[in-house]
This record gives structure tokens, C-alpha cells and sequence, in this order.
């Protein structure tokens, strides 16, 4: 496949460009359905990243609010055990695969090239992929509220051996297992292309160490999806196996052990929660300087630091599994190694907390939104060593102790710094801003109601409340924090309804900004409003790591090293990859693979194609043929002249 | 940025287009086998801690495997590595006359790799009465030799179908990474047979 991918830069000139593809069909409308469906640019694939992780965000949002409904008082029978079993896996599962990951990915697609001087990724084509296999991996996943067999309601880790076939028989496990294979693959196709840009499509004097903190921890992220997603992908498929073939992987009876699926499953998810959260560090890492008009505190440390948890992400993951009787030596061992984490995690906050020491602080959402997450992450943080220490964990475990620890750094971390990143970026994705009084009254209404949702939970937990039980019992003494959590999560409901709805109105009829409207430090803020396809009309040269207040303060360099090369540039024109139409075709086929492989009835028996087998093998022709005309139609592209214009 | 003439030779390990010199596929595909690596990590692991918790009933897998049909196998492998190797240098050299032959032989070795796969199962199921279903061993010694010969058999597709390519007249010595970047595949697809015939075939010998 790899014969089948653009490299926008290319030397590859127009006169021989044409005879040398396959080519059916060259969709080139820029604007309607088709263009959407066709489009290889970054930028629009990033938009409707976004526009698909806030969909699906809304979703699990809802789904959180019925679970808080049925908890709110005792005995409720608002919800049944079966229905309430579903809405805890569907919003874990939701909101870490279909809300916050697809979130991070829009800034990767929207803001990386723009911030390390890029037309476009190294793969247009491959990203467009990444994208649709997503969105199928979303609709397998959710199928499963439209039809009989119910939404999956194995718990987001799917443990075995309850997700195997003798107590799970329907098909919701198997969407379950399916849908996250295909977000797997979306991820890891994705990642792969970010890896390659990131490292080959810099600009020139955009060396590594001057690169954003956001594009590094895009970098390392990247790296952390493409080396820990393969153990869950082996675990779906030993499931999997085991629910279509009788395999025995988990089968007890004959052997199988269930311990293995958690060890894979942590393995895979232990570095997740980084997945989650050093996007968010990164944004963090560039909205603090920008308004406190200060360069970052110890920028190779802060970039160190990240990779440090990366590495350190890999050799973590049994403290999920501190009560399965791993034995002394590796609970200590894991326990210890759990701990260093907080090192380099605390030398992050210091360097923030350095950044913002004598800065000249301007107080906008972004950085009220930046602000919030360093001390809700903090206290996250805190109760994350808690669990650190395996005996204390023992007492901890599976109790809303833990819900209440990773919610803060879930939502007080990752989604807090993903709500300042909307804030921050939305002037150059969309050239409006929200007005400073809306942004700030959904910024305290989220903030209230966070804290009143989620800090009732530590005490709840700490007082043997467990977690994914439906209902509970009004002689326990948790009556009270219950009802108050409720509340709470009614409040930021409430809370990220107006952030939203402002957002949505302010898309249309916010105030109008030029570029850069926050005097910001990094490349993308150079570009004019809307960013034009091709990005940069003249790629720039990096002369130092905050390039873009470089420039504005060096002008007369940066002119004389542009005016050097820019005739060369504008003498060929800018090579622009071709629309494509064929990685939709081949993650249709994907989707219907899937369908086939998850939804479907087994057949009747072995030597005849029934349905399932059928509609598989549609599926999987279907992908062959997306694949094949993706290779033959080759990577070639036109070139445009913009005009002289832009400055 | 920078276009290079196109009378001059072609550098095939230095690209100036991008930042680290090293061409966009090849970086790809290096990505990409780091993350296949995890993934053959985690199914030979799963072989080999049940290889060591069987449970009551499973035969030794000593008295399963036929050490010389997989010693021959594997041998087969190797050489189509050789070939494979030989397949990148023709295509550098502009060679296409060497390419067809080297790829033809390699498509040949591989399907005798996997001729030798199904000779495999399918004697083990009807003579040693191992299926994916029987036992533990069955599960774990299928699923990853199977998922192998996958591999194997989407390499055998990928270089049938730049074969078939080639006689289009577009496969030209500038596409040259195109046939480097299927090779690293080829070669790690082997290399993690050498892995996995170690440690499932000769481990059982010691």
C-alpha cells in the first residue's frame, strides 16, 4: 500500500504527471458534499474530527447524566441494572475513543503542520483514511442502541470472562470488539502519518529542539498510539477468536486464563491514559506563554519531561491489577515504577508554574480554561500517587475513589486543556472569537460543576462505595454525596451546554478577528484568516524556537532570508496532492466487513456461505478495490500560483 | 522545495525533500514495523505463558511438529529474503529485466512457504488431531503461525501485484522506493519467522 501515497513535496513536476496513473476519476469540487468526502487537506479533515469527537461528546455527556440520574437516590429504578451496565461502558467507552482521543486528533490534523511549517502531512490520502475508519469504528460501536442486542455492557475493558460467549452470547460484545479494532486502526494509520511528518516535513531551521511543545507531545503520542494499541488489538483478536471459533484463550475450562486479557488489555491501557493527556499538556504548554507573554519555562526539560512519561507509560500497567495476586516482587515493582511518573509530571507543573512567575498574565478564557487544568490536574494527580502505593490501593480499588481520581485528570485534565484549545485556535480555524463574558461564565459554570460532581466522589469511595453497581442501599451513608455529585453534574451539564451553544453562535456571528489576534508565538499564527489550502504561500524559515515572535521582532531579517528563495518557489508553484475518493471507498469496506463480522448471525454451518460470511467477503472486496485504485491512481498532484498578495 | 534535475543520478539514501534525508515511505514503513513487532510481541507471548501453564490433556508439542518439513520451510523463507534484496537492487539500477525474474522467484519461494503452511495444518489436524478448538496448544500454536502465514500471504499479493505492475511500463528506477519499502516488509516478515520458529518449533527440542 505504501506505493499509494502522496508526498505533497515531491519534486515530481506537472509534464509527467499525467500519463503515469490509473485514474478513474479526479474529483475537484472544492466546496459541497463531494469535497468533503474527497478532501486530503489536514485542515478539513481536522474540522471534521472535531465535529465528530463534540457529536460524540454530547453523547457520552448523556449517557453520564442518566447514570447520575439512577445514582442520585437509593434503590432508584430510574434505569435497570441491563440499561445501566450499558451506559457506563458506552460513556467510558465514548468519551476515551470517540470524544477525547478524536478531539486531540482534530488539533494534531489542524494545528501540527500548520505549527512545524507544512503543507500538508506526509500521507493526505492515508489521513483521510485514518478518519473515515474512524467514523466507522464509531457507528459498529453504537450500532448496538438501534437493534435487539442491546449497546455493549461489558464494562470498557471488557474483561474476560464476562465478554466471553458463554456469558455475553449477544452481539453487542462483538461490536464492542469490532468497533475498537477499527478505531485501533484509525489511530495507528494516523499516527504513523503524523510520526512521518512531524520528523520529515519540517521547515527548514525548524529543528527538533525548537520544535512547539505541542507538535513534540503530538510526536510522542503518536509514538505512544503505534506501540501500545497493538496489545489490545492481539487481545480483541484472541476475544474474538475465541466468540467466533471456540478458541481457548480465555476458556477456563480448557486452560484459558483471564489474567492474560488484563495484562494485554493494560498494556494497551495504561499507555491510553497518556494517549488522553499529554495532547493536553501540550496545548497547556502553549497557551501559558502565549498570555503570560513570557517564553516557556525550561522548554527541553518540559519536552524531556513528556517523552520521560511516554517511556515511563510502558512499564506501568499492573498497578490496574494490584488485587489479582501478582505476587510481592511485582506489586512493588509496578508500584515503584508508578511513582516515578510523578516526577516528571510534577517537573511539568513546576515549569508552568516557572512560566507563569513574573509574567505580564492576561486573563482570557484560554487561559482561565489553561489555568483550571493545572490545579484540577493537580489534584488528580494526588490522588493518582495515592493509588501509587499498592495497600492503599487495595483498599481503593474499585471503588468511586477511582472514578473520582481519573475523571479529575480526564476532564479537569485532558477535556479542560482540549475546552482552552477551542478557545485558543478558534480565531485561526474559523477567524471569529467567542466574546470574553460568555467564555468566562461557561468557564466557572464547567469549573463549579466539576468540583461539586466529582469531589463528593473521593469520600464516597473512601467510604466503600463501588463502582458499576446500578443501585445502592439508603442505610449506607452515601445518600448525601450521591445527591450531591448529581446536582453537580447537572451544573456542568449546564456548563458545557453554554460553552457550546456560544461556540455554535459564535461560528456564525461571533466577532471577527484578524490573524493572530493573541499576539501568539508559533508559526500557525503567521498564516492569513482562513488559513488558505496550501498554507504557507512561501515555506518559512525558522530562525529561533518561538518562530513567530521571532519574526514579528525580526523583520528585516526574515525578509531577506524569505526574498532568497521565494522566487525558486514561486517559479514551479505549489504542488498540491490530488482530491481522492478511495480511502471513503476502502473504509466503507471496512465498515461493511465489520458488519458482516459483528452483527450477523453466525451461519449455519461450516462449508456454506450464508449471510455473515457474505457479507464479509462483500466488505472485503470492497476494501480491495479502494486499495487497489488508491495505489494505481498515484500520488500525484497539480500546483497552484497564488497570487502575490499575502504578506 | 528543492527539485532535483532529472538528468542527474538518482541518490536512493538521501532524500532532499524532506527534513531527516530519509524518504517519507521508507520512515513510514519503519513506523510501521516497529508497531508489528508489538504485535507479534504480544502473540508470542501469549504461546509462550501457555506454553508453560498447560493444563491437563495437551500433548507435547514435540510429538505435534515435524521439525524437518519447518526446517525446510524456514530455509525457503530466507532465500526469498535473498531475493527480495536482489529485487531492490535491480529496480536501483533501473534493471527491470532482473526485477521481474528476482520478484518471480520470491512470489515462488513464499508460496512454497505457504504450500508447506497448509501441508502443515492440515496433516496436524488429520493425523495429530490438533484443531484451534481441541486445546490450548492448537490455540496459541494456529493463531500465531497463522496470523505468519497471513503476513506472508499479504506480501505474496503486494509483490505479485508489483509485478504485475511492472509490465504496465509506469514502474520506473525513480519508484525504486516503492520496491525498498515492500522489501522491509518482506524481510521483517522473515525475521519474525526466525523469531517464532525458535521459540514455538526449536524451544520444544532443548
Amino acid at each position: 500500500m505504501a506505493d499509494a501515497l502522496a508526498k505533497p513535496e515531491s519534486p515530481v513536476g506537472e509534464a509527467h504527471a499525467a500519463p503515469k496513473a490509473l485514474v478513474l476519476w479526479r474529483p475537484e469540487a472544492k466546496t459541497g458534499l463531494i469535497s468533503w468526502l474527497t478532501t486530503v487537506d489536514h485542515k478539513r479533515i481536522g474540522f471534521m474530527y472535531g465535529v465528530a469527537a463534540l457529536f460524540f461528546f454530547l453523547v457520552g455527556g448523556v449517557e453520564a447524566l442518566l447514570i447520575r440520574l439512577q445514582l442520585a437516590v437509593p434503590n432508584n429504578n430510574f434505569l435497570t441494572a441491563q440499561q445501566y451496565n450499558e451506559m457506563f461502558t458506552m460513556h467510558a467507552t465514548t468519551m476515551i475513543f470517540l470524544a477525547v482521543m478524536p478531539l486531540s486528533a482534530a488539533f494534531f490534523n489542524f494545528i501540527m503542520p500548520l505549527q512545524i511549517g507544512a503543507r500538508d502531512v506526509a500521507f493526505p490520502r492515508l489521513n483521510a483514511f485514518s478518519f473515515w475508519v474512524f467514523l466507522a469504528g464509531a457507528v459498529i460501536l453504537n450500532i448496538g442502541w438501534f437493534i435487539h442486542d442491546g449497546a455493549p455492557n461489558g464494562g470498557w475493558f471488557g474483561y474476560t470472562p464476562l465478554t466471553t460467549r458463554g456469558f455475553s452470547p449477544s452481539h453487542s460484545i462483538d461490536m464492542w470488539v469490532m468497533g475498537l479494532q477499527l478505531l485501533g486502526v484509525a489511530s495507528i494509520a494516523a499516527s504513523l502519518n503524523f510520526i512521518v511528518t512531524i520528523l520529515n516535513m519540517r521547515a527548514p531551521g525548524m529543528t527538533m529542539m525548537r520544535l512547539p511543545v505541542f507538535t513534540w507531545m503530538t510526536l510522542v503520542t503518536a509514538f505512544l498510539v503505534v506501540l501500545a494499541f497493538p496489545a489490545i488489538t492481539i487481545a480483541l483478536i484472541e476475544l474474538m477468536m475465541d466468540r467466533l471459533f471456540g478458541t481457548n484463550f480465555f476458556e477456563v475450562s480448557n486452560g484459558g486464563m483471564p489474567v492474560l486479557w488484563t495484562h494485554l488489555f493494560w498494556v494497551f491501557g495504561h499507555p491510553e491514559v497518556y494517549i488522553l493527556i499529554l495532547p493536553a499538556m501540550g496545548i497547556i504548554s502553549e497557551i501559558l506563554p502565549t498570555f503570560a507573554r513570557k517564553p516557556l519555562f525550561g522548554y527541553p526539560i518540559v519536552v524531556f519531561s513528556g517523552a520521560c512519561i511516554g517511556f515511563l507509560g510502558f512499564g506501568v500497567w499492573s498497578h490496574h491489577m494490584f488485587t489479582t495476586g501478582m505476587g510481592t516482587v511485582a506489586t512493588a515493582a509496578f508500584s515503584m515504577t508508578t511513582m516515578a511518573i510523578a516526577v516528571p509530571t510534577g517537573v511539568k507543573i513546576f515549569n508552568w508554574i516557572g512560566t507563569l512567575w513574573n509574567g505580564h498574565l492576561t486573563m482570557r478564557t484560554p487561559m482561565r480554561f489553561a489555568l483550571g487544568f493545572i490545579w484540577l490536574f493537580m489534584i488528580g494527580g494526588f490522588s493518582g500517587v495515592m493509588h501509587a502505593a499498592a495497600p492503599a490501593d487495595a483498599q481503593q480499588h474499585n471503588s468511586y475513589f477511582v472514578v473520582a481520581h481519573f475523571h479529575y485528570v480526564l476532564i479537569g485534565g485532558s477535556l479542560f486543556a482540549l475546552l482552552a484549545g477551542i478557545h485558543y485556535w478558534f480565531p485561526l480555524m474559523f477567524g471569529r472569537r467567542v466574546s470574553e463574558g460568555w467564555g468566562k461564565l461557561s468557564f466557572w459554570i464547567i469549573f463549579v460543576g466539576f468540583n461539586v460532581t466529582f469531589f463528593p466522589m473521593h469520600f464516597l469511595g473512601l467510604n466503600g462505595m463501588p463502582r458499576r453497581t446500578f443501585t445502592y442501599d439508603p442505610n449506607m451513608g452515601w445518600n448525601t454525596g450521591n445527591l450531591i455529585a448529581t446536582v453537580g453534574a447537572f451544573i456542568l451539564g449546564v456548563g458545557v451546554a453554554v460553552y457550546f451553544t456560544v461556540m455554535i453562535y459564535t461560528f456564525f456571528k461571533g466577532e471577527r478577528t484578524g490573524s493572530d489576534p493573541w499576539d501568539a508565538r508559533t508559526l500557525e499564527w503567521s498564516l492569513p484568516v482562513p488559513v488558505p489550502e496550501y498554507n504557507y504561500r512561501v515555506i518559512p524559515t525558522v530562525h529561533a524556537r518561538d518562530a513567530w515572535w521571532y519574526e514579528k521582532r525580526n523583520k528585516d531579517e526574515v525578509a531577506r532570508a524569505r526574498a532568497a528563495h521565494a522566487p525558486g518557489e514561486a517559479s514551479h508553484g505549489i504542488h498540491m496532492p490530488f482530491q481522492s475518493i478511495y480511502p471513503l471507498v476502502s473504509a466503507v469496506g471496512i465498515l461493511i466487513g465489520s458488519i458482516g463480522v459483528s452483527v450477523i448471525d453466525a451461519d449455519p454451518g461450516p462449508g456454506l456461505i450464508g449471510p455473515k460470511l457474505a457479507v464479509t467477503l462483500a466488505g472485503l472486496a470492497v476494501f480491495l478495490v479502494g486499495v487497489y485504485l488508491w495505489a494505481l491512481e498515484g500520488n500525484e498532484g497539480y500546483h497552484v500560483h497564488p497570487e502575490e498578495d499575502h504578506p | 522545495m528543492s527539485s532535483t534535475a532529472a538528468a542527474a543520478t538518482i541518490d536512493h539514501h538521501h532524500d532532499p525533500s524532506t527534513a531527516t534525508g530519509i524518504p517519507n515511505k521508507k520512515l513510514l514503513m519503519w513506523a510501521f514495523l516497529a508497531s508489528d513487532c508489538m504485535f507479534f510481541g504480544c502473540l508470542i507471548s501469549t504461546h509462550l505463558i501457555y506454553r508453560l501453564h498447560p493444563p491437563p490433556g495437551v500433548p507435547a508439542a514435540r510429538d505435534v511438529f515435524s521439525i524437518e518439513l519447518t526446517s525446510f520451510s524456514t530455509f525457503i523463507l530466507l532465500m526469498s529474503s535473498l531475493m527480495m534484496a536482489l529485487a531492490v537492487n535491480a529496480i536501483q539500477k533501473g534493471n527491470l529485466k532482473s526485477l521481474r525474474a528476482c520478484l518471480a522467484t520470491t512470489i515462488l519461494f513464499g508460496a512454497i512457504f505457504l504450500g508447506c503452511q497448509v501441508y502443515e495444518f492440515s496433516h496436524f489436524v488429520s493425523e495429530k488431531h490438533l484443531t484451534i478448538t481441541s486445546n490450548i496448544l492448537g490455540t496459541t500454536f494456529y493463531t500465531l503461525t497463522g496470523t505468519h502465514g497471513l503476513h506472508v500471504l499479504i506480501g505474496v499479493i503486494w509483490l505479485a501485484s508489483m509485478l504485475a505492475y511492472s509490465f504496465t511500463g509506469r514502474l520506473t528506477e525513480k519508484d525504486s522506493i516503492d520496491v525498498e519499502s515492500m522489501g522491509l516488509y518482506w524481510h521483517f516478515v522473515d525475521i519474525v519467522w526466525i523469531v517464532i520458529f525458535t521459540v514455538v518449533y526449536l524451544l520444544e527440542y532443548l
